[in-house]
């Protein structure tokens, strides 16, 4: 448990951190101005979102005048009723939806599993080895290996969301387990050998005991992974070959000529595809704040 | 790539408790390692291998020696690709650790609106690469020339993105705008790192809040900017999702990227030629992993 506080607290330290370091800033005179340039700066990343909503709510008669800012005058959803039919949007999030599951799953289960023999049986060659192996895939990106991939899922009919989750899964692994094996050698080995006395086997120790300790660091990972699966554009439109099966941002790029100058529907479409990322960030964004910096640092 | 037959060999030895290896750990073990064979390492293996070939992708092939890899080193078009990649990744990660860096001083300073803030600058992170990209290109194409001549000035009313010249401005700009947060993220711990005590010393000492910016946190904050580096190079190499939504690396092929480069390729028949690109960018990957562990190493940085 002491493990638990530990990270507990420096987590605490990275998000909150505010009031702590209060004393060495600035009187109160470049406070005001530091927040102003710091506003305005808020105002570059959220711009291309206002644009992206303002957009979506006009009429089509309205967006074709190219003036992004206005606001939308008459507001219409007939845009996202468009977009919705257009790109069989509740296909492409069921598709999203899926891959983004499977990987953030088998990426947690697949790493722990992997991390959990390899610091149990560090002294055995094997397992050492191992690490090593799958750590070395870290320094392989997707547009390496791309080619023969899109040629074997083609053959073994993993040309599909399902070959999309292996893989990405597997890119995913080696920065998991580096995260996962670190943390598992801060849990001391005495609590799992009291479980054992108490008749416990290796698989129950693995998930009554350490797998539920490993909570913090599988929001960790899962948050990687989600927002890996989520947003990326490269792997699915490569692997999946039915086009009917696409993700929602490869559909964004599939019907990027059959919007032209229907620019609400375009917006109405990116938005609809943009908004569940943002809104489980705005739930969750401590944890994915903490979740980044921790993983970053470690990895 | 052969490391898998020689790792299985090498297992029998005796084990801290006495006795074997539980065969559960091999069952945790195997399925992670056998899927990340049969997923990367031997496409891996079978990529290399064909780039020694003349196969189209399907068909017959021949063994071909290394006339691809030369004829790789010839092509002015993977040539540009490596070129516009490496220099687009080198003036990207300056300008994001340059803008993280000083938000992430902002944003630890005393200020109002500190949460609500660092909220908004993390937002870019969540947002798809290639989405955005179709929303700036909008913004490029529509908002920013009408801008320029509704202002004067003949530099921006024209699409920058039309223009082969400027066109990778645009690719910097909506790379960096996605790629800032995590950047920001990590200068924010490593700016929460440093004792508190380190400043009011120095401000007892006389330093100015310049002097105590550049001699006390750029120091102390070194190692998380080799940490920003080496993840912002690695990711801006493989760039991919935001070209092709913002230039479909055009005009012409002024922003095509390597990743663009081998796949367009392959799109257009030529397996086993791009794969020996494929490789020569792999051996570069690794080279410059290398050199940014060994430099991070040396400075042992955290």
């Amino acid at each position: 448990m002491a493990t638990q506080t530990a990270t507990a607290n420096t987590r605490a330290v990275v998000v909150q951190g505010a009031g702590r370091r209060g004393h060495k800033g600035a009187g109160g005179r470049s406070r005001w101005s530091t927040t102003v340039i710091l506003l305005l700066c808020a105002v570059t990343v959220l711009l291309p979102l206002y644009v992206t909503v303002a957009m979506a709510f006009k009429t089509s008669g309205q967006a074709v005048d190219g003036n992004a800012f206005s606001l939308p005058m008459p507001f219409s959803i007939q845009g996202f009723i468009d977009a919705w039919n257009l790109t069989k949007f509740p296909v492409g999030f069921a598709m999203s939806f899926l891959v983004t599951a499977g990987t953030v799953v088998a990426t947690i289960i697949l790493a722990a599993f992997a991390s959990f023999a390899i610091v149990r049986n560090w002294d055995r060659r094997f397992f050492r080895w191992s690490f090593f192996y799958l750590l070395a895939a870290m320094f392989i990106p997707f547009p390496v290996v791309a080619l023969p991939q899109i040629q074997l899922t083609g053959r073994v009919g993993l040309d599909n969301p399902l070959g999309v989750i292996l893989l990405a899964t597997m890119f995913q692994l080696s920065f998991s387990i580096l995260l996962f094996t670190a943390f598992l050698r801060s849990i001391p080995m005495e609590l799992e050998e009291s479980a054992r006395i108490d008749g416990a086997s290796t698989w129950q120790v693995f998930w009554r005991l350490i797998f539920p300790l490993l909570a913090p660091m599988s929001a960790t990972v899962g948050i990687f992974a989600f927002l890996y699966a989520w947003n990326d554009f490269m792997m699915p439109s490569l692997i999946i070959s039915d086009a009917d099966l696409q993700t929602l941002p490869v559909r964004q790029n599939l019907f990027q000529n059959q919007f032209s100058s229907e620019y609400n529907v375009a917006f109405a479409s990116y938005l609809m595809a943009m908004a569940p990322a943002i809104i489980a960030y705005l739930f969750a964004q401590r944890w994915v704040m903490e979740g980044v910096t921790q993983g970053a640092l470690k990895g | 790539m052969s490391e898998t037959t020689t790792i299985v060999t090498g297992s029998d030895k005796p084990v801290r408790r006495g006795g074997r290896v539980e065969p559960i750990y091999y069952a945790f073990l195997l399925p992670p390692l056998i899927l990340l064979t049969l997923a990367i390492t031997l496409p891996g293996a079978i990529g290399i291998f064909f780039s020694f070939t003349d196969s189209i992708g399907l068909g017959d092939w021949n063994f071909i020696g290394f006339t691809n890899y030369i004829a790789v080193f010839s092509d002015p078009a993977i040539l540009s690709s490596f070129l516009f990649t490496f220099g687009f990744s080198l003036v990207t990660v300056i300008l994001v650790n340059l803008i993280a860096f000083l938000l992430a001083v902002g944003l630890t300073s005393r200020i109002r609106l500190k949460t609500g803030l660092r909220a908004v600058f993390v937002i870019p992170m969540v947002v798809s690469g290639i989405i955005i990209a179709y929303v700036f290109q909008f913004l490029f194409q529509n908002s920013l020339p009408a801008a320029g001549s509704a202002l004067g000035i003949p530099f921006l009313s024209e699409s920058i993105l039309s223009d082969p010249d400027l066109a990778w401005i645009g690719v910097v700009v909506v790379t960096a705008w996605q790629a800032i947060p995590s950047a920001l993220l990590i200068y924010i711990a490593g700016l929460l790192s440093v004792p508190g005590d380190v400043y009011e010393a120095a401000s007892i000492d006389g330093a100015s809040k310049r002097q105590q910016l550049l001699r006390i946190t750029v120091p102390l904050v070194a190692g998380y900017v080799v940490i920003n580096v080496i993840l912002g190079f690695k990711n801006f190499l493989n760039a991919y999702d935001i070209i092709v939504g913002l230039t479909g690396g055009g005009p012409g092929t002024a922003t095509r990227s390597i990743a663009m480069t081998i796949i367009r390729g392959f799109q257009t028949g030529d397996y086993a030629y791009q794969m020996a690109t494929a490789t020569l960018f792999f051996i570069i990957t690794v080279i410059i992993a290398v050199l940014q562990l060994a430099v991070t190493r040396g400075r042992n940085a955290l």
